[in-house]
């Protein structure tokens, strides 16, 4: 589909209109219309509840440009870059990991409790927390690929079962058990992390240097996936599991890596919040990377740098709810413009799918029919 | 849970010997009921040997039954999406439609007009997934994911839009409180209801009060169940029935499922697939919604951001955990509420239940030795010594991990007795109208 046939017969018998347009046009094209459409869905929303649109996403754009708010949509881009990863290693060998959600939360205490327990070099402490959260978060998913494989249940079911299990194993291990609380301090969170074992802001209070760490992680998604043998047996094998076990690549054994390496990816998602801001767990944890994680990779079609992009689009959402609110516009109207986002990207690459498909299929038609016609 | 048979097999076969219905299967049903007798003897054993009254008093009881209802509708929203081949993810968001509308036209118009725009509400949110799923043939559980991202972010922008701070006890995370609740009843006679003015009297209460074996449980129990409940409580409930009867007795039922099973076949005996799935989901969604609104008008009295706390999930598990039968997920329903209820009302009988559970293996242990099977045996001594030293060891279950029970639970059906369940066979695959001829 993706490289247009040559064309053995003469030009002037070919239609212009039957002419494939080229895969990246479409998809851009498409993911632009899907969201321009949710903008639209959105700005009707906004103006029969009696707020004008166009103020609206002025607001936006004029608040969003700022320096400032720049950083900060990086800076909230961040943990859903990771977040999206984590869905896409999953959809990319046909699996839907519902449950980023709790494999973050999950890598972030673990990664919380474990780190205060070391004294380390500044590095190699940054270093140990990431390994911890990325094997917690490897661990927890590792327990819907067990149940997939062994036993046949249904991944989506799996993860959405252990997401909540996860919140109440969280809930009551940090109640029972590392509550920490600091004398005149009513926020009550787990022991702090030592000084080794955080990241540094690049700009203070703006933007933190985990970004980089986000990147490195889209930019080895890239490589591993897209690049490498395995990444082609694991594509191969998401596409088309039965062909696949006919090339000798054991279907069982891609469930459990590619769900494993998500819920290590997924681990990472709440690192941005712990090493480079909070610094220790608390009741009031980051929540949503999983389910965002999951649009922003639907949205950017699982591919890294559509990531990119996608997670910066979710990003700026955020940072300009505070200004929409000073304005006097229900902040959020954000999440709104997300979810919405979300259904029009699937409508919208389901009909372009369709439309490919047939035209595709005229194409191949005409194509087949034209010989005869010329000896006819 | 429904005790499975073997008819379960083959759906069609299981249709002429009309035996799928847990409500028509003599055997199975006779089964059902016999077991839940045993288990409610062991019950009442355990509340006599712990002194634990609280495990079968009125309170408890009562209490289930307001936190089984929305848990219960959740799981019906999820066995009629199912049923007719849509899996809802999105009850969680169709609920979260329910508790906000409910809980503003309860504030606005009183409670029936609240019950019924949260009904109406969840209708619109699975319509909404109807339409991405069948017209637009997207992957049911994204479609499902982004209606819960869509209702958390819709709801909130409503709140800010129409609670405004000039008005008394709103905010934006909150409904002001309502003026009056869904009129509840007494029985009388038994719970001591009126009969005009005259104050009849509490047959139960006083029943409960001696505390006799089986008997004061029996008291309890169905006194929590009769005395001060909601009509809406009833209203639910009777949707249990109702639902099986439509789903199971009917040619619309048929039909319905028909296209849950294998739609094309269905199709290609005239059955019109896709309206039907129209309507089965705008039923669905109804469920969620007057779960949710149920949530703000009955469980509360005004609408709390945050108000269904996942119970959607929890009703997808008890649809599974149910086995996709409505008895089975009135059953699970009730299972997990009353897990629920407990850790409300009396905290500490919590731990008595693992007595209870000991005492289930014992049963199971000496089932399998009469019927000489070594291995089962076993594996019952070792699971009911273990939950007999458990409830020695612990005095307290903290609350987070009774609230993970219901996922727990459904996780474990799921691991060890998945050849037992039978869920619709088609639910969830992508079905074009036409295609797959």
């Amino acid at each position: 589909m993706s490289t247009p046939s040559p064309a053995p017969e003469p030009a002037t018998l070919r239609p212009a209109r039957l002419r494939a347009p080229s895969t990246i046009m479409v998809t851009v094209a498409s993911t632009v219309a899907a969201v321009t459409l949710a903008l639209v869905l959105a700005g009707i929303l906004l103006a029969v509840t009696g707020k004008n649109p166009i103020d609206a996403y002025a607001k936006m754009l004029d608040a969003g440009l700022e320096k400032n708010k720049l950083l900060e949509m990086v800076q909230r881009a961040t943990p859903l870059m990771i977040a999206a990863v984590a869905v896409a290693i999953g959809f990319k060998m046909n699996l839907f990991n519902i449950g980023v959600e709790g494999q973050f939360l999950m890598g972030m205490f673990c990664a919380a409790v474990a780190g205060t327990y070391v004294r380390m070099p500044p590095v190699l402490h940054v270093t140990f927390c990431l390994v911890v959260a990325m094997t917690a978060g490897a661990a927890w998913a590792g327990i819907a690929a067990v149940l997939k494989v062994k036993k046949g249940v249904n991944e989506v079911i799996a993860t959405i079962m252990l997401n909540a299990i996860a919140l109440s194993v969280i809930d009551w291990l940090f109640q029972e058990r590392f509550r920490y609380e600091t004398p005149g301090n009513l926020d009550v969170k787990t022991k702090p992390l030592p000084t080794s074992a955080w990241m540094p802001d690049l700009v203070e209070n703006r933007l933190n240097s985990f970004v980089f760490v986000a990147l490195a992680v889209v930019a080895l998604f890239w490589l591993v996936v897209y690049k490498s043998r395995f990444g082609f047996r694991l594509r191969a094998s998401g596409a088309n599991a039965v062909a696949a076990r006919t090339a000798g690549i054991s279907s069982n054994r891609m469930i459990i890596t590619a769900m494993l390496m998500s819920g290590a990816v997924a681990g990472l998602a709440g690192m941005p919040s712990l090493l480079g801001n909070t610094h220790a767990y608390g009741p009031t944890r980051p929540d949503g990377y999983g389910f965002n994680g999951i649009a922003v990779a639907l949205l950017g079609r699982n591919h890294p740098f559509g990531i990119i992009v996608s997670a910066l689009l979710f990003g700026f959402l955020d940072s300009v709810a505070g200004p929409l609110q000073i304005a006097k516009i229900p902040q959020s109207i954000v999440l709104v413009i997300k979810a919405i986002i979300l259904i029009t990207v699937v409508v919208v690459n389901e009909v372009v799918a369709r439309r490919v498909a047939k035209r595709t299929a005229d194409r191949t038609a005409a194509q087949l029919a034209m010989p005869m016609a010329v000896a006819a | 849970m429904s005790a499975p048979t073997s008819v379960e097999a083959m759906p069609a076969e299981a249709d002429r010997r009309s035996g799928l219905s847990v409500f028509s299967n003599a055997t199975s049903r006779t089964r059902a009921l016999l077991i839940a007798g045993v288990l409610f003897m062991l019950l009442s054993l355990t509340r006599v040997i712990t002194d634990g009254g609280d495990l079968t008093s009125s309170q408890t009881a009562s209490t289930t039954l307001l936190v089984t209802i929305p848990i219960l509708l959740a799981g019906l929203a999820g066995l009629w999406a199912e049923r007719v081949g849509i899996v809802n993810i999105g009850i969680e968001g169709m609920m979260i439609f329910g508790t906000w509308f409910g809980g503003w036209g309860a504030w606005k118009f009183g409670p029936w007009v609240g019950l019924l725009l949260g009904i109406l509400a969840g209708s619109v949110g699975g319509l909404i997934h109807a339409v991405a799923v069948v017209k637009f043939n997207v992957n049911h559980v994204i479609s499902g994911v982004a209606i819960n991202l869509f209702a958390f972010g819709a709801m909130r922008y409503m709140s800010e839009l129409v609670y405004t701070s000039d008005i008394q006890g709103a905010g934006i995370s909150q409904s002001p409180q309502q003026k009056y609740p869904i009129p509840r009843v007494n029985l009388p006679f038994l719970a001591g209801g009126t009969i005009g003015d005259w104050k009849s009297p509490d047959v139960l209460g006083w029943l409960e009060r001696r505390g006799w074996f089986l008997l004061g449980d029996l008291a309890g129990i169905t006194r929590g169940l009769v005395s001060n409940m909601s009509w809406a409580a009833l209203i639910a409930l009777a949707l249990v029935p109702i639902s099986a009867w439509v789903l199971w007795r009917t040619r619309f039922g048929l039909r319905l499922r028909s296209s849950g099973e294998s739609p094309s076949a269905a199709e290609s005996l005239g059955v019109r697939v896709t309206p039907l799935r129209y309507v089965a989901m705008a039923i669905s969604g109804g469920f969620a919604g007057f779960g949710g609104a149920f949530l703000a008008i009955v469980s509360s009295s005004y609408y709390r951001q945050g108000q269904t706390a996942n119970r959607g999930f929890i009703g997808l598990a008890t649809t599974i955990f149910g086995n996709w039968r409505p008895s089975g997920v009135l059953g699970g329903a009730a299972l997990f509420g009353f897990a629920e209820a407990l850790q409300l009302v009396g905290p500490s009988s919590l731990p008595k239940l693992f007595l209870f559970f000991s005492f289930v293996c014992g049963l199971l242990v000496l089932r399998s030795i009469v019927r000489s099977r070594l291995i089962p045996a076993i594996n019952g001594v070792i699971a009911g010594g273990l939950f007999f030293l458990v409830y020695f060891q612990v005095s307290k279950i903290p609350e987070p991990l009774t609230k993970s029970a219901p996922y727990l639970l459904t996780l474990i059906v799921l691991a060890t007795a998945s050849q037992r369940l039978r869920p619709p066979a088609h639910a969830g695959l992508p079905y074009r109208s036409g295609e797959g001829h």
